[in-house]
Order: structure tokens, then sequence, then C-alpha cells
């Protein structure tokens, strides 16, 4: 058994939906796309999961004609990749199978008399597997076109699959042809998407319009994963909603684990599927993989863990407690208690607490493939120089490059992170290809490589950039007052006034005023969309470890003002986009690197985001959790974890023995306190009225 | 008492009306459609088309509360507010906008709420009475001074403090019950002292000290020196006098708290992990959930008339020459 915690309710669990972190992380045990990440071996590494090898990938040019692999992108008019999954893996046992003995589905249809009764998916005894297929992958990419299921990924899929938007128009209008004849399902079997085919029972193929190298990632994504018609058949039938008996809570998978209960008020539990595949656990890592003992299992079958209870704790101080007394077997680290679990060497680095360390819990840190930046509006006039007057865009950039300087992150990940964050020299994180460390990774902008490391310029340099942008003293030559910038924030409240108060600070080492203009979410959304913020903070998490992920986040086709984009600074580089439609279709090697290089270099010079930091994750978990290797790209890692439940059990037992004197104490006490009372109750009934 | 009944339920529909109107204009002064869509869609990679969608599934791409473009009757009908709010009258809630049964997860949760509510409340009216008749018992003396500085005192400790300092003495030092959890069956007690031994200590000051005053209030009174006349001893004269005629000031606390009990504690259930009703409608304004908040606020206010209309039926339980006409 695993026991572990969760604070906030995950509120998608349908593959073609879920996007985020706390989601992932039960329904990427459930659901198997294609690809996983293999879980020891770094940088980042795909391998096939329920595919036979790794997909194959034919280029095509504008007759159809086969290209080689290396075909310049520029002739490539669509490229297919083709995916072979492994034969006889089978389903979870699930009701939507299960059939009658005359093999009619049991479950199917179901009049509303025969859900009476029923509230969760356990009322329904009678369940079956059935061999995942090819048609599988293919259903569930027809569920990413459909609008009403809502895909996150929708819009990215429909510029790059092909028939991915025809077909969900077709969907649609098919859907509202059924309902409005009271069919609650769209069996979408019967609609053909044209990028995608099933080529024989284990085979299909998805063909993409042009060349799109990162889409392979995709396909280690739960968007991906099988979706058996008959599960959304089966929850589509009428009645299920109403009990609220969906598939995005009732997840259908062909994982280790699968969902056995579903409370996410109280508790969620995966226990083992006894369909699964079977997988064995990694046998090449690297030297320190092998040192930490990370390949001991090597060959073993997977998953270790019979069940998984995760337990609803939306507070951090009785989840920490609970951690700290053997009830979960691993924890993060929040604010409150990071000088409890963590002491920061001499050299900067960090230790477990004595505590901590008899207790024999450890410590993993990782710096996560995410950042944290501040952004400039580029189509404001005063930060972003918008304009044709050259000196106009130059006064700007120096202004941005000044405020580059003066902002000392190194000070806001010690105060704001408990130094758990690395200072940003660019927008790739290290994990990334393209990223660089080092004084080859250097911001020539704003560090100088002084003794082997990275010192920030001063704020006299950037005072001089600042009279260069016309700003002398930070003094605004048109009013004769200080300029004023404005900073748009979400956050609010007493909690964050330290926060804010401290970029107000950092602007006054120029003289410049920020004025913080903070609003709840909806409203800087609004401002965003717009492009009527003139500075704000923003952060990406990488959907995955290719430096493209990043990169297009200040790419001008993505400008947030114009196109509801993710570039959200708007910046806009005509040399930068081209580099990074070329960069986007390179493999990774010298050649790529080096255009990243120049890539980087322009937004280092432009410094539309002060870079920021990347956040390092900090995680504690107890000597008898095994295989705890933090994973930054895969969620499914849960089959790779081993529990000691001995070795448990007696920690347990040694740490939370009742302490009872205190009670037995206080008891006495109160008896004490009531003997005076009574001797004087007895006076009073004694005496004589008066 | 039936006709009073009747009326006091007409005069409730337009003040349902009225909360309904006021919490759907709060609610959309806040967040708008769009908003909503965004929060419910994600941050990433959202279109403009998914937004439009998503509004138009949940019927949030029509007018607010007029419709100009409809005839007729249709102006007001063919709005959100007469969509969403006309058939909680019907206590029909609905879905939530992220597509749950509202109906079912408001008769799932409540149980542990009242599971915790409902303990703390008899538990606690029975300690804050024993107590403030052992003060008024003791009036004038030593432990009647000692008693009201530490209801003082215990009145302005936070109730946050004492979930945390409870938590950390009793269930981490002490290690006595668990930190936090809950669970169905057999097992559901361990999980339930805690919450309640908690839930209990911090009404004590502000319970005590108020029933201490009805106690006082009713111990000088011409009634009282007759019983003692009679040569009733003080327990009895407590008890039997003072406690009986003091019921209506207590039952008017009570009574109108008890149909909201299943609406369970906010800072308990976070604290304690209780899946109850507490947070659920705090969970769901941060998730621009309008279907849960608008059916929470609704529930709220039917349940707030009835504990009045409760309260009235009470009084005439506990004095006989209360009559509701």
């Amino acid at each position: 058994m695993f026991y572990s915690s969760f604070s906030e309710r995950p509120k998608f669990l349908d593959p073609a939906r879920s996007y985020s972190a706390n989601e992932w992380a039960f329904i990427s045990q459930v659901y198997e796309p294609p690809l996983q990440y293999h879980f020891l071996k770094r940088p980042y590494e795909l391998i096939p999961l329920t595919a036979k090898g790794m997909p194959e990938l034919l280029l095509f040019d504008e007759q159809g004609q086969r290209l080689p692999s290396d075909a310049d992108p520029s002739r490539v008019a669509h490229s297919e990749y083709r995916v072979r999954i492994s034969p006889g893996i089978r389903y979870q046992p699930h009701p939507a199978f299960a059939r009658t003995a005359d093999d009619a589905y049991r479950y199917w249809p179901l009049g509303e008399d025969e859900l009476e009764g029923r509230h969760t998916l356990d009322d329904f005894p009678y369940r079956d597997t059935r061999e995942l297929t090819a048609h599988d992958y293919v259903y569930q990419i027809k569920r990413l076109a459909v609008p009403g299921n809502h895909s996150p990924v929708a819009g990215l899929m429909g510029e790059h699959i092909a028939g991915f938007n025809d077909f969900g128009e077709q969907a649609k209008a098919e859907q509202e042809r059924d309902r409005s004849g009271d069919r609650m399902w769209t069996d979408l079997r019967a609609l053909e998407m044209s990028g995608v085919s099933v080529l024989d029972r284990y085979t299909y193929s998805i063909r993409l319009k042009g060349m799109y190298p990162q889409f392979i990632y995709w396909l280690a994504m739960n968007f991906f994963a099988p979706m058996p018609w008959e599960a959304e058949r089966f929850y589509a039938q009428p009645g299920m909603a109403e009990r609220n008996i969906t598939l995005n809570w009732y997840p259908v998978g062909t994982g280790p684990f699968m969902l056995a209960e579903n409370n996410p008020n109280l508790r969620m539990v995966l226990a083992k599927n006894p369909n699964f595949h079977g997988e064995v656990f990694p046998a090449e890592g690297t030297r320190e993989d092998r040192e930490a003992g990370m390949l001991d299992d090597a060959g073993q079958p997977l998953p270790f863990i019979e069940k998984a209870v995760y337990s609803l704790e939306k507070e951090a101080i009785p989840r920490w407690n609970k951690f700290l007394q053997g009830y979960y077997d691993n924890s993060g680290i929040a604010s409150d208690s990071f000088d409890q679990a963590i002491q920061i060497g001499a050299s900067g680095e960090a230790n477990l607490t004595p505590e901590m360390q008899r207790k024999g819990i450890k410590l993993d840190t990782a710096v996560e493939t995410s950042v944290f930046y501040m952004g400039f509006n580029m189509h404001d006039p005063v930060v972003g120089g918008e304009s044709a007057d050259v000196i106009e865009i130059e006064r700007a950039r120096k202004l941005r490059q000044a405020i580059a300087i003066a902002i000392d992150w190194e000070e806001f990940i010690s105060i704001f992170n408990n130094g758990r964050g690395e200072p940003a020299q660019g927008p790739l994180p290290p994990g990334i290809f393209g990223n660089r460390s080092g004084e080859a990774g250097l911001n020539p902008v704003v560090y100088r490589w002084e003794n082997g490391r990275a010192v920030r310029r001063s704020v006299e340099e950037a005072r001089q950039l600042l009279e260069e942008a016309g700003y002398p003293g930070g003094v605004d030559p048109e009013t004769g007052n200080a300029l004023v910038l404005y900073y748009d924030t979400a956050l609010s409240g007493p909690g964050s006034k330290s926060l804010l108060q401290w970029y107000v600070n950092q602007f006054k080492k120029l003289g410049i005023q920020l004025v913080v203009r903070s609003t709840d979410y909806n409203r800087f959304q609004e401002k965003m969309l717009k492009g009527t913020a003139q500075l704000f903070s923003w952060g990406w998490n990488a959907d995955y470890p290719d430096p493209e992920n990043f990169l297009f986040l200040l790419y001008g086709p993505n400008s947030k003002m114009e196109h509801h984009g993710e570039n959200a600074a708007n910046f806009v580089h005509p040399e930068y986009d081209r580099l990074f439609e070329r960069m986007k279709n390179m493999p990774n090697g010298p050649a790529r690197q080096e255009v990243i290089d120049q890539m980087v270099d322009i937004l280092r010079e432009e410094s539309p985001w002060l870079f920021g930091y990347f956040p390092k994750g900090f995680s504690l978990h107890h000597a008898w959790y095994r295989n705890a290797l933090p994973h930054l790209m895969a969620n499914n890692t849960l089959k790779y974890k081993r529990i000691d439940g001995g070795l448990r059990a007696g920690a347990q037992k040694d740490w939370n023995r009742p302490v009872l004197w205190p009670m037995v104490l206080l008891g006495l006490l109160l008896l004490v306190s009531v003997i005076p009372a009574i001797r004087d109750f007895r006076a009073r009934e004694r005496s004589r009225a008066r | 008492m039936m006709a009073y009944i009747v009326r006091r339920t007409l005069y409730a529909i337009p003040i349902l009306i009225g909360v309904n109107l006021l919490t759907f204009l709060l609610f959309f002064v806040v967040n708008s459609p769009d908003d909503m869509a965004r929060m419910h869609l994600g941050a990433k990679r959202v279109t403009d088309q998914a937004i439009e969608q998503w509004k138009v599934e949940r019927g949030y791409d029509k007018p607010l509360v007029f419709n100009l473009e409809a005839e007729g009757l249709g102006q007001v009908t063919d709005t959100i507010f007469f969509d969403k709010s006309l058939r909680l009258f019907a206590f029909d809630f609905g879905q939530s906008d992220s597509g749950r049964n509202i109906g079912h997860d408001i008769g799932q949760r409540m149980w542990p709420s009242l599971a915790i509510a409902i303990p703390i409340m008899l538990v606690g009216l029975l300690v804050n009475i024993t107590f403030s008749l052992l003060l008024a018992f003791f009036r004038g003396t030593y432990l009647d001074f000692w008693g009201v500085v530490l209801c003082v005192a215990m009145m302005s400790i936070s109730g946050l403090f004492y979930i945390i300092g409870g938590q950390v003495l009793l269930g981490k030092l002490l290690n006595l019950f668990p930190i936090s959890g809950y669970d169905i069956g057999a097992h559901a007690w361990k999980f339930l002292v805690l919450p309640v031994i908690i839930g209990v200590v911090s009404s004590i000051g502000s319970g005590s000290r108020w029933y201490r005053t009805l106690f006082l209030e009713e111990i000088n009174k011409d009634f009282v020196r007759s019983a003692r006349a009679k040569g009733l001893s003080e327990q009895r004269v407590l008890i039997g006098h003072v406690l009986r005629n003091a019921l209506i000031p207590i039952l008017t606390g009570v009574v109108v708290v008890l149909p909201t009990l299943f609406m369970g504690s906010l800072l308990l259930e976070s604290f304690f992990g209780v899946p109850g009703l507490g947070s659920y409608t705090i969970d769901a304004i941060n998730r621009q959930d309008f279907a849960i908040v608008r059916a929470m606020v609704f529930l709220g206010a039917v349940l707030y008339i009835l504990g009045l209309l409760l309260t009235d039926i009470s009084y005439t339980i506990a004095d006989p020459r209360v009559r509701l006409e």
C-alpha cells in the first residue's frame, strides 16, 4: 500500500480533457498512450509503452511521393506517424464490456428503471474486458476533435492533424442530429477523419500537415491514450450523468492501476489492474542511478504497489504533521515547514535538518522544467516602443535592459522561495535541449562572468542604461517626475503585500515608481487578452522536453493580444520568428543548438521578458519509499515505486505511542479545583437562611 | 398555528426570489460567462471557439436578465437568470458547470457535515449549560470569577488556534487521536472525536457566558425566591425552575441553527479533511461554478427561514403561554 495526499480535487479525469498535473497524477496510472518516458535516462527519452516500437515517420511531398527522412522541411507537404501497438493488451475489468450469456451487452441499453439504486460504478457488479486495438486510439483522437469534449489541445491538433477540424464540424452536426432524436451517444466510429486511419487491428496512422517533429511527444500524453467506444456509449446512457456516473469520474484504461475509489472530497484509491499487460523495471540508467540503488529492481515485474491511497488534505499543517507521523509516504515542503525540514549549508546547498535525518527522511531536489518570468507588453509605447521610430524602440529596449539588471531574482528566490529556484539566464530551463550552463549560458545583458560564476551587473550600470533610454535618474522628461510604470497582477490581499512591495523596491533602485494594479484573475486575464497591461508576471510549465515548447512563447504569430496565443508579451521580431520556424523542425544537434543560441541572444538583447527563475522542486519521502526518483516529464511513475510495509508499520508504532499522563494530570487538577467548590456548596446548603 | 406556518411560508417566496436575484447580480458583477468558461476550460491553449461552445452548452450565451432580441414573455424567460433560477423553487438544483449532479453531491456531503455538527451541538449544549449552571450556582465566589475570566479568554482566541493547537497537542504530541481524516462505518468515531472536542471547547467561552447571563437573570426573579422559600434544594431550583424558564432564549439560539447544521463548518472540515458541505460553496466560488453557488445560497436561505419558523414553533412548546397567530 502507498499512502499520499492531494490538496485539490481533480476536475477532469477524461483523457481528452484533463490537462493539469493534479489530474494526470491519477489518470496517467490508468490510461496508456502509445509512448512513455524512460524512467531513469536523462536527458528524457521516449520509449514505447503500448506501442511495439517507436512510431515510424514517413514524409511525403505535395504529389504524395515518399521523401527521405532527412528531406528539407520545406518540401514536406505531409508527414505520417505509423504506430503499431502490442497485441494481447487488455482493458481493466469494466461494466461497459460485460456481456450476457447470449453475447449481448449486459449494461447497454439500460432503462431508467434498471438504473434505480445504482449510484456508483460499483453498483454494476458484472465486469469484463476486451483486447486493446488500434481502433481505440483512433477513437480517442476523434474524441479530441469533438467540440463538446472541450479538449484543450483541439485547437493545436486542428493546426496539425489533417482533417481534424472538418471532423469536429461533422461530429458536432451529427451530435446535434442524434440529440434531437433523443440519442445521447454519437458513434464516432462511423465518421471518418481523413488524417487518421486504422491500418490493421494493431496499427494506425496519423497524418500531419507539413512537419511537426514535436508531435511525437504528444503521443506520450494522455490525450492520445486509447478510449474503448463501449465505455463512452455506456456512460452516455440516459440517467448516468444525473447519477454522476461519467467518463470524467470513472476512467477506463489498460494501465497498471485502475481507479477503485473516486471520492475526491475524501480519498482516491488506485488498485492494481488484474489485467495489466506487464512491464519490467528498466535496466538502463546513469551511474548515479546505479549508486543510488535504482537499478536493484531492474527486470522486476511492475507495478510493485498493490494499492495507492490518496487522501484529501486541504491544509498544509495537518498534511505535514501526518507525514512526520509516517502516515504519508511522501510530502512536498510548504513554506511554513521549510525551516523545520531543510537547513541551507554554507555553500548554499540544501540539507535535511537533524530531526528529519533522525527519522530517515530523504530529500529529492530537481530544477523543474518550468519558467517564471516578468514580461513587458511589447505593444505598450513606453516599455515596448511599439512604433516605427527607431529611437523610440531603442529607448524602450534600454529601459527594459535596465530593469532586467535591477530586479534581483537571486534575492527574490531567497526571500520568497526559500532558495528553491535557479535564476534564469534565458527562457530554456536546465534539462531542455538548448539550455547552456556556465559561462556559455550567461546572459551578458544582465550578468558578467567573474571568478567562475555569474554576477549580476551593478545598479549603476542599470542607471547608465536608463539614462541612455532618456530617463536620467528614473525621471520622465515629459513630466519631470519619476517615470511611472504599471505592474498588473492577480495577487492581492495581505499575503501578497510583501511580494508586491519587493517589486516596488526593485524599481525604486532606478528611481522608477512602480504602481501595482491588483485585480482579480478574471480582469487580469482580460487585460492580457486586450494587451492593456504594461508589466506582468507569468509562468510556463513544459508540455514536453523540447525547446520549441518554450521558445514558442515568444513567437510572433502566437501573440496573446492579436491571436490569443501564449505569447503574453506580444513580442514580434521577424528574425526571431524566422529562426523559430527553422528550429522547430530540426533534430537536436549542433545545428539546432546554433539556431537556438541565436534566438536566445535576440531575446536577451531585446529583453521582452525578465527571465526570472526556474523553480526547484523539493520533495521528501520516508526511508520505506523506494525508487523515488523525480521525473519532471513522466506522470505514470507510480508503477516504479516500492514500499517496505514492515519498516513503515514499525516506524508508525514507534513514532506514535499515545502519551496519557498529561490527560491524567489534567483530570487530577480539575478534581482538586472542584474540592473547594464542593466544600463551599455544602457550607452554603447547611447555613441558615439570611 | 397552521395558518401562521402557511403565512410564513408564503412570505418566504419573495425573500427567496430576492436572495436569488441578489446572488445572481453579485456573481455576474464579478464573473462574466467568458471568465467562467476560461476558468472551467483551464489556462492553457484555450481557443475562442472552445469558450463559445462552453457557453452555448450551458446556456450562458443568453442575456443575463433581459433579452432584447426576444419577444413577449421570452424577453424575461429566455435569459440566464430565468433558466438557472426558476427550477430551484422545485428544489431541482440541476448540474454543476463541471457536469456533476448538485442534488446528489449535496445528499452525499451533508452526512459527514452532520456527523460532526450534531455531536458538537449536542455535547456543546450539554457542556455549556452545565458549566454556566455551575457558574450561576457559585455566583459571586472565586469559582464564578475565574470561570468568567476563563470564558472571556476562551472567547478571545481564534477558532483556527483551537484547531491547529488541538491537532498539534492531542494529535501530534500526545498521539491520542488521528490528526485529520474521515471514514465511514465502525472506524468513523476515532476521526470524529478530535474535531468534536475542538468544536465543543471552542464554543465554551461564548456559550457559557451567554447562558450564565440568562440564568443569572432568572435566578433573581420572584418565582425562584418562592421556590427556595418552599425549601427546594438549590440544585432543584436551578434545574427545575431557572433552567426551564431560561429555555426560550436558549431555544432561539439553538433551533435557528438546527437546519443549517448540515451546511457544515468550513474551517473544521478543511483542517480535518471531512468531506462535508463546509467547503462546497467556497470551492464553487473559487471555481466560478455559478450553478453550485446559486444552489447553495438558495438552500442556505431556505434553511434559515425554516430555522426561524422552527424557533417560533419551539416557543409554543417551551412556554405554553406563547400562541402563534
